[in-house]
């Protein structure tokens, strides 16, 4: 891969009081990648997206996008960007209806200028349809719906506007099996199209069927990055839990 | 589909259920209608039908114009999780100003004068909400303490602007504004004023089913519409019919609609499309609902939560134009204990303290409901005393009952 990542980070670091949450952590994505980003809880994964995202700002470090350093100091920036996350807490509004949400900071609007509630809701029927078909009751607030439908929320808010990078921090952990296989159509779907993903899970069978390369974090520090051919999901479970690969490795596909 | 095991419902339940369903009627609005009527008749009985008199509801709806208009404001400062302590002072501070400039200042009975006090006021009350709402919003002090201070500074300043002398009397012109004599806008100006709402009223139901149905969505059936037109044209009317049944004196001349009551009509209509078709009151209930995620999505939560604070200060400032026009006076006392009327209005209009629930057209009923227990308690001769005391319970009924509502709907 010879042009430009689409994104590097470099030696970021994140401190929150005396817990050293990232520890100078760096990570590049291409195009048409889905780079895998593991770790036990509270290794720090959401914590170096959030810096990514522009949820929180980096204590040190860099970022390019394109090659180009930005910066990224709120979630407009990185909106800018084409940087589109899916949070692990979801981040939506309870109180507003599914479409309110997925428009959230983007409304629609009329020729005049005031919001366009019905073709939000034309488009959110389509964009719901498509990763659940049985969610209909889109117009009733979302602290009404459950889990999944509330899940399905956030996925079609980050894939809605046409991102570039997609952050996805346990995007089908409320889903179930059909959601989940939806979710994993259309992240290949994505990465076909050209866009990179980082994606954060615990999930071996998602990892391993999706990721092209992953990388292991352990008490906020990178552990090892590997394309996914190499390492066995033995080995990603050594880096996980001890934050080395077993004794005597050599890559699965012979390096 | 989804029967309750244990029998079905009786049939009369169920069709009022369904029938609020298909009109998409809240229920919760409905219930505060009902509530309304029950103390409207309540008090009728008990005043021996003063109440209901065509004078009375007249003086009640210009009463409770005020309130009503500041209740609108503070439905968007508590919908986004805050609260503004200091509105009855700043509407007496505005106010003072107001009076002052056009009495003491500026050249008395010269054209410009009392719209240069008003334009100055609004002003005025633009500023003192952007200096709160930047301490909030930039500062991070909570609002609590940011409007408690405000509370004391401008109930100073209100008394400091003449050294508490109370200025009068207000160009005559301006008093119009407050209701007075002759501050209605006649038989006439009335009739076209409700026919004119009533075609608004049909406008805005048609566009918003060709809107549905262009998209494909469900309409509420045609009759539903009719009904819910009817019911609308029957009010109008019928507001329209009281205002004019009341005359001036020594005459049959109607009145008609006062004018305070009309400014009302324009700050509701304006601020319930503020909060239901702008980009702002979509990001005003967002921040309300979550105040992260609405950051996460990209609003600019700072920037919203100072335009709120503005707009509670301009409509202190349309308050206290009002205030001063009926008083025919600036006097620094005024507004005293507003901000416990006009907090209670939108709680008892069923805007939740938690945030991210209300509506302008709840806080109008609360003002309302508060207004005319007050107003009924007055004609039945109870002492101010004892109302302070009724009128504590209602709210904590009110609010008790709000909890209860949401409690069995789920
Ligand atoms: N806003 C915050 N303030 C203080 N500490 C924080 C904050 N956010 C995260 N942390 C700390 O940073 C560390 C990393 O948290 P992070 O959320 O990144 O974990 P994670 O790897 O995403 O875990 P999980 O798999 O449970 O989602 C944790 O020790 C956590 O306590
Ligand atoms: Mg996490």
């Amino acid at each position: 891969m010879t042009e430009a990542p689409l994104v590097e980070i470099r030696n970021i670091h994140k401190r929150f009081g005396g817990v050293h949450a990232v520890k100078d952590v760096s990570i590049d994505l291409h195009p048409g990648e889905v780079v895998g980003v593991l770790g036990h809880n509270g290794a720090g994964k959401s914590v170096l997206m959030s810096m990514l995202s522009g949820a929180l700002p980096a204590d040190s470090g860099e970022i390019l996008v394109r090659g180009e350093r930005a910066r990224i100091d709120n979630p407009r920036d990185a909106r800018r960007y084409g940087i589109e996350t899916i949070y692990q807490t979801l981040a939506l509004a309870d109180n507003l209806n599914a479409p309110a949400n997925l428009f959230l900071g983007r409304e629609l609007r009329t020729r005049w200028g005031t919001l366009d509630d019905d073709s939000m809701e034309a488009e959110a029927r389509k964009v719901f349809h498509r990763l659940n078909p049985n969610f209909t009751n889109i117009n009733d607030p979302v602290i009404n719906m459950s889990g999944g439908q509330r899940q399905v929320v956030a996925i079609g808010r980050a894939i809605y506007f046409n991102a570039c990078i997609l952050i996805m921090d346990e995007p089908t952990a409320a889903l179930g099996p059909s959601e989940t296989a939806m979710v994993a159509d259309l992240t290949k779907q994505l990465r076909a199209e050209g866009i990179g993903i980082f994606l954060i899970s615990h999930d071996m069978h998602d990892v391993f069927d999706l990721c092209d390369r992953v990388m292991v974090m352990k008490n906020g520090e990178s552990v090892g990055i590997h394309p996914i051919a190499e390492v066995t999901k033995d080995d990603v479970l050594s880096l996980i839990i001890l934050g080395q690969l077993p004794e005597g490795w050599t890559p699965r596909n012979g390096g | 589909m989804t029967e309750p095991s244990g029998g079905a419902p009786p049939k009369i339940q169920r069709d009022w259920a369904a029938l609020l369903r298909v009109a998409e009627i809240d229920t919760r609005m409905l219930a505060m209608v009902v509530v309304l009527v029950v103390v409207w008749l309540g008090l009728n009985l008990l005043t021996d039908g003063i109440f209901m008199t065509a004078r009375n509801l007249y003086n009640l709806a210009v009463q409770s114009s005020v309130v009503g208009i500041m209740a609108t404001g503070m439905v968007l400062v508590i919908v986004a999780r805050h609260i503004d302590l200091s509105v009855g002072s700043v509407m007496g501070f505005t106010g003072m100003v107001i009076a002052w400039l056009q009495v003491d200042v500026f050249t008395l009975g010269a054209a410009w004068n009392w719209p240069t006090t008003i334009l100055l006021g609004l002003a005025l009350g633009a500023a003192i909400g952007a200096f709160q709402g930047y301490w909030v919003a930039y500062r991070a002090i909570p609002a609590f303490v940011v409007t408690l201070g405000g509370l004391l500074m401008f109930r100073g300043g209100a008394f400091l602007v003449t050294d508490g002398r109370t200025v009068a009397p207000m160009d005559p012109t301006y008093q119009l504004l407050g209701g007075g004599i002759n501050g209605s806008i006649g038989a006439t100006w009335s009739w076209v004023f409700g026919l004119a709402a009533i075609a608004l009223v049909a406008f805005m139901a048609w566009r918003n089913r060709s809107s549905r149905l262009r998209h494909g969505f469900p309409t509420k059936p045609v009759w539903v519409e009719l009904l819910l037109f009817a019911v609308w044209a029957v009010l109008i009317v019928g507001f329209v019919l009281v205002m004019n049944a009341y005359t001036k004196p020594r005459s049959d001349i109607p009145r008609g609609i006062p004018v305070p009551v009309l400014i009302l009509i324009a700050v509701v209509v304006g601020m319930s499309l503020i909060s239901r078709i702008t980009r702002f009151g979509r990001y005003v209930f967002a921040m309300g609902g979550n105040p992260r995620a609405a950051e996460l999505s990209g609003i600019d939560v700072k920037k919203t939560t100072l335009l709120i604070f503005v707009i509670m200060g301009i409509l202190c400032g349309i308050a206290a134009v009002i205030t001063t026009a009926r008083l025919n006076a600036g006097a620094n006392s005024m507004g005293m204990l507003a901000e416990l009327s006009v907090i209670a209005a939108a709680v008892i209009g069923g805007t939740s303290l938690a945030g991210g629930v209300g509506s302008i057209a709840g806080a109008i009923l609360g003002a309302v409901i508060m207004q005319s227990l007050e107003n009924g308690m007055v004609l039945m001769g109870v002492s101010s005393a004892m109302r302070q005391v009724i009128i504590g319970l209602v709210l904590i009924i009110a609010v008790w009952f709000d909890s209860m509502y949401k409690k069995n709907r789920r």
